[in-house]
C-alpha cells in the first residue's frame, strides 16, 4: 500500500491560512461589502480573506503531494510557563500593584527553564523587580501604584 | 550647497548633549543585545517604544532607537567572531570565516576588520541617505492616493519576494498581517470591526504587543526548545591592527559590500541580513582563491560586515522619505513617529527638518561611537555571555510585560502579547516568516485608506491605478519583482542563498 505522503508543516500552515481567512471572511460579510464605488466596511477585508483562503488551499494541495520534514519538537514547558507570564501581569497589575505583579511575572517565567531552582527564581525576580522600580517608577515616572487595591492598607 | 548646510544643521542637532547621550545609550544597548543571543533589535525597539515616549522629544527618541538597530549589527559580529555564536541573524555569515580567523589566533584582526568595514559602510550609507533623501521626497510629494496604494503593494511584494522560504507562505503571512491591521474601527464608517465584541480592542490591536509577541516571545520559546550550554572560547585578543596585506585584501570587499548593502537595504524586505548573505556569496564568486572561504578569509568578514551595516542604515531611506517601512524595525520607527503625532511621509523633510537631518547626522556619530566603544569593551561583552540564559529570559519577560502595558495601560494588550507569542511561535515552527506579517500589520490600515480614497476620487474606476503614470510604473515594478522571483533560475539561486542561512 502506498504510504500517504504529506508535508505536515505546510499542511498545518495551509489549514491555519484557511481558518484565519474564513474567520475574517465571515465577519466581513456581516459588515457589508458594498461596491467598488461605495466600499463597505467589509470590502477590503473580504478581498484579502478570499485570497488568503485561496493560498491556504494551494498550500494544502501541495502539502498532500510532497514529503516534508516533520515539524520538530515544541518547547512545551516553555509555552506553559512563558505565555501565562504577561497574563499574570495583566491580572495582578491593578489588584496587587506594580511590585508584586512584576515579581510574580518574572517568577512564573523563571520556571520555564529546567535549570531553574526556586532560590534562583526568587533572586532573579527580586533583582528585576527592584531594578525596574528604580528605573521605571522613579527615574522614568511611570504612574503605576506599587501596591494595588487588594493590598492597600491605608 | 544645500546638502552641506543641511548636514551641518543635522550635526548641530545631533551633537547637543542630550542627543549625544541618547545616541550613546542607544548604541550601547544595541551592542549589548547584539551580543546576547535570544533577544534582537526588533523586540528591544518594540519594548523601548513606550519608554521613549517618556523622553518627550521625537528626535532624541528616534536617535536612540536607530542607535539600537545599527549597534546590534556591531554587537552581533563580536560574538560571531569570538565564539561562533552570532548574536544577530545578519552576523551569521560573519561567523563562518570570522570564527576561523579567531581560532587561528587572528581574532583581533577579524574584529578590527569588522569594525573598519562597518564604519566605512556607515559613513558612505549616511552620505547616500543625505544625497538621495531630498530628490526622493520631491518625487513623493507628487504622490496621490493611487500612488501610495501602489507603493505599498510594491513594498509588500518585495517583502514577500525577499523573505525566506516559500513565497506562498510569505504572501499568506503578509495577508494575515494586513487583516490583523484592520482590526479596530473602520475609519470611513466608524463601525467597529473584527474586535470580537471586546471594547478594549476597538482601537485596534496594540502594535507593540504584536511586535513583542511575534519577535520577542516567540524567539524566547524557540530558545527554550533545547537548553544546552554555550562554550565561550576565551580567546586571547592580541594584535588588533591588521597588516598591510590585510588592508589591501579587505579594501575591495568593503567597497563591494557597502555598495551591495546600500542597494539591498532600500528594498522592502531586504535589510541587513540579506545584504550580509548576498555579500558573502558575491565575495566567494569574485575571489581569486575561493578555497580559503570557510577557513578564515578576510574578505569573508570584511564584505558581509560592511554590507550588513550599509543595509541597516539605507533601510531608513524609504521610511524617512516615503513613510514606507522596509523591514519590521522601520515599521517600529514609524510607530514611534505616529505616537508623537508626526505623520511619516514625504512631508517630514519640510515639516520636521530637525528630525530628518538630526537622525541622519546621528547615524554617523553613532557609528563613530561604536568603533571607539567596541574594541576596548570586548572583554566586557564576552564576560556578559557567561550569564546563563535562564537568568536572562525572565528578565526579558518582565520588561516585556512593563513595556507592553505602559503603551496604553490596557490589560488586553498583555493578553494580546501572550496570544501573539503563541501564534508567532507556531508559525515559526511551521517555517513561516514573521517579517511580512508585521509589515502587513503596519501597512494594512494605510493601504485600505488609500485604496478607498483612490476609488472614491476616481468615482469607482479601478483603472485609475494604471492610468496614472507613477502608479502604473510602481505596479509594473511589483509585477517584475514577482515574476522574477517565480522564474525557476532565480528561484534556485534564492534557495542557495537561503540554504546557507540554515
Amino acid at each position: 500500500m502506498k504510504a500517504v505522503r504529506i508535508d505536515p508543516a505546510n499542511c498545518l500552515c495551509g489549514a491555519i491560512f484557511i481558518g484565519t481567512g474564513a474567520f475574517f471572511a465571515v465577519q466581513a460579510s456581516a459588515l457589508g461589502i458594498g461596491s467598488a464605488l461605495q466600499m463597505g466596511s467589509g470590502f477590503f477585508p473580504m478581498l484579502l480573506a478570499v485570497v488568503l483562503i485561496g493560498l491556504g488551499l494551494l498550500l494544502v494541495v501541495r502539502a498532500l503531494r510532497t514529503e516534508g520534514e516533520p515539524i520538530g519538537q515544541f518547547a512545551v514547558r516553555g509555552m506553559l510557563l512563558i505565555l501565562p507570564s504577561p497574563i499574570v501581569f495583566g491580572f495582578t497589575i491593578n489588584t496587587l500593584g506594580f511590585m508584586p505583579a512584576l515579581f510574580l511575572t518574572c517568577f512564573v517565567a523563571c520556571f520555564a527553564s529546567v535549570r531553574m531552582s526556586v532560590a534562583m527564581a526568587v533572586l532573579v525576580s527580586a533583582v528585576v523587580t527592584a531594578f525596574s522600580i528604580v528605573v521605571f517608577s522613579y527615574a522614568l515616572g511611570l504612574p503605576y501604584p506599587l501596591l494595588g487595591t487588594w493590598l492597600d492598607y491605608r | 550647497m544645500d546638502l552641506l548646510s543641511n548636514l551641518i544643521f543635522g550635526l548641530s542637532t545631533a551633537t547637543s548633549v542630550v542627543n549625544l547621550g541618547f545616541c550613546f545609550a542607544g548604541v550601547l544597548l544595541g551592542t549589548l543585545i547584539g551580543v546576547l543571543p535570544g533577544i534582537g533589535p526588533t523586540a528591544t525597539i518594540a519594548l523601548l517604544l513606550p519608554i521613549t515616549i517618556q523622553i518627550g522629544d521625537p528626535v532624541s527618541s528616534i536617535i536612540m532607537l536607530s542607535g539600537v538597530y545599527y549597534g546590534a549589527q556591531y554587537g552581533g559580529s563580536t560574538t560571531a567572531i569570538l565564539i561562533n555564536l552570532p548574536g544577530e541573524a545578519s552576523s551569521a555569515v560573519t561567523a563562518i570565516d570570522g570564527y576561523q580567523m579567531a581560532r587561528n589566533g587572528r581574532a583581533g584582526v577579524a574584529l578590527a576588520v569588522a569594525a573598519i568595514g562597518s564604519f566605512f559602510a556607515g559613513t558612505v550609507s549616511t552620505l547616500l541617505i543625505a544625497i538621495f533623501a531630498v530628490p526622493l521626497t520631491e518625487v513623493a510629494l507628487r504622490f496621490g492616493a493611487a500612488e501610495y496604494c501602489s507603493l505599498m503593494v510594491v513594498g509588500l511584494v518585495c517583502a514577500t519576494a525577499l523573505a525566506h522560504g516559500s513565497i506562498v507562505k510569505a504572501l499568506g503571512m503578509a495577508l494575515i498581517g494586513l487583516l490583523l491591521g484592520l482590526v479596530g474601527v473602520d475609519i470611513y464608517a466608524g463601525t467597529p470591526r473584527f474586535n470580537l465584541g471586546i471594547v478594549e480592542l476597538s482601537d485596534g490591536l496594540n502594535f507593540v504587543a504584536v511586535a513583542v509577541g511575534v519577535f520577542g516571545i516567540a524567539e524566547i520559546l524557540r530558545n527554550l526548545e533545547n537548553e544546552h550550554g554555550r562554550d565561550v572560547l576565551a580567546a586571547k585578543i592580541t594584535g588588533l591592527m591588521p597588516t598591510r596585506t590585510d588592508f589591501r585584501r579587505m579594501l575591495a570587499p568593503i567597497v563591494r559590500g557597502t555598495a551591495l548593502g546600500s542597494l539591498l537595504g532600500i528594498l522592502p524586505g531586504g535589510g541587513a541580513t540579506l545584504a550580509a548573505f548576498a555579500s558573502y556569496a558575491v565575495e566567494k564568486q569574485v575571489s581569486k582563491n575561493p578555497d580559503e572561504f570557510g577557513k578564515g578569509a578576510i574578505a569573508g568578514v570584511a564584505g558581509p560586515e560592511s554590507a550588513n551595516n550599509a543595509g541597516a542604515q539605507t533601510s531608513f531611506i524609504p521610511m524617512l522619505t516615503l513613510g514606507i517601512p522596509a523591514n519590521p524595525v522601520m515599521a517600529l520607527m514609524i510607530g514611534a513617529m505616529i505616537i508623537y503625532g508626526i505623520v511619516p511621509g514625504p512631508n517630514i523633510v519640510a515639516e520636521q527638518p530637525a528630525l530628518f537631518w538630526g537622525v541622519i547626522a546621528s547615524m554617523w556619530i553613532g557609528n563613530l561611537m561604536l568603533v571607539i566603544l567596541n574594541l576596548p569593551l570586548i572583554g566586557l561583552w564576552v564576560r556578559l555571555l557567561t550569564v546563563p540564559y535562564y537568568v536572562l529570559f525572565p528578565t526579558i519577560m518582565g520588561f516585556c510585560a512593563i513595556g507592553v502595558y505602559s503603551v496604553s495601560s490596557n490589560v488586553y494588550d498583555l493578553y494580546t502579547v501572550a496570544f501573539f507569542g503563541l501564534a508567532g511561535y507556531i508559525l515559526i515552527k511551521l517555517r513561516c516568516e514573521p517579517a511580512p506579517l508585521l509589515l502587513g500589520f503596519v501597512l494594512g490600515p494605510l493601504l485600505e485608506e488609500n485604496l478607498r480614497r483612490a476609488l472614491l476620487l476616481s468615482h469607482g474606476d479601478p483603472t485609475v491605478f494604471v492610468t496614472r503614470p507613477i502608479s502604473a510604473a510602481l505596479l509594473l515594478i511589483a509585477l517584475i519583482v514577482m515574476a522574477a522571483v517565480l522564474v525557476p533560475a532565480v528561484r534556485r539561486e534564492r534557495e542557495v542563498v537561503f540554504a546557507k542561512e540554515d
